[in-house]
């Protein structure tokens, strides 16, 4: 991948066309396997819970794009989006969904707990917070071993009243750790809104209680996301210690697939639909590295063709033998 | 071989050899670096040999400390977490459980979790109800946990060294009324461990299998003893050591040598561990037509603080006796062992 350049004047990263095409697509990858995901939802084909992240993409791939093949996420309960953005592939994602042997994890873990080590995914998880002090952790590690790796949290704005978050932020900032704490702030833990739980205009003003930056970001802004991660990436990569991101997003649909979301007006659902961060970022493309409605048409085309061939990969995948349940509980 | 090592010594050995043989074991936890070298110094001296940035303080932040031990674990460190007392660990159940215990598992067999949480703790210092409790039943009764309870410095330094160097989370929980008991052990730098899930049979007997473990170890051998001077029975006294996963294989064959089994712990009898092993024994040995099966546990209460309380509540070397004599009567086996026995059991 083409490394993207800083522009020397405004601090904002120039993206050039090729880096751009590719976060676009890693986009356009996530909001077509949640549609089919929700779509083989609703049919019934898909086993247990389902959290779409729809609405949410560029987030993901704002983080992600900034961060190299080597280095750690940490992923939440709605982590198809990350786990996607950090280079998995959709096949072996639908068959996770599908419980299959093919899955990333045998159909162990399912779509709350994809994993893949090779990725640097250390976990999607079931666990308000609990990705947070394991990201600390990874971070311990990158700079016990002496490697320039970066160790990356995201959560909800659900997780920022657990005790996992406090103890995990502040050990990282106490020992410098590599890390960036990414608060994917849709607005609703479930079904409570943030100004419930949150006495402070924004999350990032408790930065400050940590000793470390904390930067608020529009989180439908792909080029803002991808900027914002990039210093934050780029301070943790040179041993300066972790940064806090908040990045305001909405999820389009419910908490899960099947939640009819009472607790929201209809007109904020439209609100935030309008600033869908991806024909957002289709215009970015169109002034900045060009872009037309021959690019995006390849581009959907081909997307919804691979989410095709990996919807029937997983579905001609063979069941995990039953052994398989009893074979990974220790080493 | 010395003769007379301190069980608080031997640990120590134990986490020196493990950090000088593997760089990617660390250390971390409350107090635990030098001058303090933690609250019951086992890791006295260790951050002045090996730095502080491998023998680490933390602030009082169990869960980040587990948390952190997780993510350390999958990312290619052996991290050795400590826990001050086991009772704390009640803060970072979450880390423990279903993150630690899960990973391996979720992950379809992908990541392996090296992490080994030390914690101690147990009755009998009137440390009161939030600082004296057996929890080893709680982490036993979670798939993918490892949980290690020695009795012996042999014992310790030898699974220490071995929990460390298993692919697998281990609770290492060190019984606090231990720590100053002295035993034989090898040389430094001599390497030896002990496997975990292997139980040793600490005496050998015909009459009576006495299942136990850590503390409660010491009194089942001191029951032996008297059960030996004043009845003429013969207990064999099978200490566990590793307490999940269990050494089912030597407990039964032990059981089917001698036909009764007292299972003692000082956790309370309720869901503990006594009552696993005796079920499954009941249930291995429906062939054999006399078995006589006890549990020796904690009341069900919290560990009270006056010290005729606690031990009113927390069984010991007395109650173990007493349920021998008890089973023993009840299978009406001390016809094979004395009459006079029989009659004092009666009494009981």
């Amino acid at each position: 991948m083409t490394r993207p350049k800083r522009s020397d004047k405004k601090g904002e990263t120039r993206l050039d066309r090729t880096t751009a095409l590719d976060l676009y697509t890693r986009m356009v990858r996530i909001r077509q396997f949640e549609e089919k995901a929700a779509r083989l939802y609703e049919q019934g084909l898909l086993p247990g819970f389902l959290h779409s992240s729809v609405g949410q993409e560029a987030v993901a791939v704002g983080v992600c794009g900034a961060l190299r093949k080597d280095d750690y996420i940490t992923s939440t309960h709605r982590g198809h989006g990350h786990i996607i953005a950090k280079g998995a592939g959709l096949d072996r994602m639908f068959a996770e969904l599908y419980g299959r042997e093919t899955g990333f994890n045998r159909g162990l873990g399912g779509s709350m707990h994809i994993m893949d080590f090779e990725l640097g995914v250390l976990g999607a998880n079931g666990i308000v917070g609990a990705g947070i002090p394991i990201a600390a952790g990874a971070g311990l590690s990158i700079q016990l071993r002496g490697t320039d790796q970066v160790a990356v949290a995201f959560f909800g704005d659900g997780a920022i009243n657990t005790g996992a978050f406090h103890e995990g932020i502040n050990l990282a900032a106490i020992w410098d750790l590599p890390c960036v704490f990414v608060c994917e702030n849709n607005l609703y833990a479930e079904s409570t809104p943030q100004e419930y739980v949150l006495r402070i205009p924004a999350l990032t003003e408790r930065a400050r209680g940590y000793g470390i930056p904390g930067e608020l970001v529009d989180g439908n802004d792909l080029v803002a996301v991808y900027d914002a991660a990039r210093r934050a990436v780029e301070r943790a990569r040179a041993g300066k210690g972790p940064t806090l991101l908040e990045c305001r997003t909405y999820r389009w649909y419910g908490h899960y697939i099947g939640d009819p979301a009472v607790y929201r007006p209809q007109e904020e659902v439209e609100y935030w639909k309008a600033r869908d961060p991806i024909p957002r970022f289709e215009a970015w493309m169109k002034e900045h590295v060009g872009f037309d409605d021959a690019d995006r048409e390849a581009v959907w085309q081909a997307v919804a063709a691979e989410v095709e061939a990996a919807v029937k990969f997983a579905e001609e995948s063979p069941l995990t033998p039953v052994e398989a349940a009893l074979d990974c509980v220790y080493s | 071989m010395r003769d007379n090592v301190l069980m608080r010594e031997a640990l120590r050995e134990a986490l020196d050899e493990e950090m000088a043989r593997d760089e990617r074991v660390f250390l971390m936890g409350e107090d635990i670096a030098d001058p303090m070298g933690g609250s019951y110094k086992i890791t006295l001296g260790l951050s002045t040999k090996y730095g502080k940035h491998r023998v680490r303080n933390t602030p009082i932040s169990e869960i980040a400390i587990v948390g952190a031990g997780v993510g350390a674990a999958i990312t290619g460190m052996r991290p050795v977490a400590e826990i001050m007392y086991v009772d704390f660990l009640e803060v970072a159940m979450d880390q423990v459980v279903s993150q630690a215990a899960k990973i391996r598992y979720m992950s379809g067999g992908q990541l392996s979790v090296p992490l080994v949480i030390r914690c101690q703790g147990g009755p009998g210092r009137s440390a009161a109800a939030q600082h004296s409790q057996m929890l080893e039943a709680w982490f036993f009764h979670v798939p993918g946990l490892k949980v290690v309870m020695p009795s012996t410095p042999y014992d310790a330094k030898g699974l220490l060294k071995a929990a460390i160097r298993d692919d697998n989370p281990v609770i290492f929980f060190e019984q606090n009324g231990l720590y100053n008991t002295r035993g034989p052990v090898p040389d430094p730098g001599e390497d030896y461990t002990v496997p975990l899930g292997k139980a040793d049979i600490k005496r050998e007997g015909k009459d009576v299998t006495i299942v136990a473990y850590a503390q409660m170890t010491l009194f089942a051998l001191q029951a032996a003893e008297q059960l030996a001077k004043e009845d003429g029975v013969e207990a064999e006294v099978v200490d566990l050591r590793t307490v999940s996963p269990w050494d089912k294989e030597t407990v039964l064959r032990s059981f089917r040598k001698t036909g009764a089994l007292v299972v003692a712990h000082q956790a309370v009898r309720q869901g503990g561990v006594g009552a696993e092993i005796a079920a499954t024994v009941y249930e291995e040995a429906l062939d054999l037509v006399d078995v006589e099966i006890a549990r020796v546990g904690a009341k069900f209460a919290p560990t009270p603080f006056a010290p005729h309380l606690e031990r009113y509540v927390i069984p010991g070397k007395d109650e173990i006796v007493a349920a021998v004599r008890t089973t023993l009567e009840r299978g009406g086996r001390f016809g094979a062992v004395g009459q006079a026995a029989a009659q004092r059991a009666g009494a009981v």
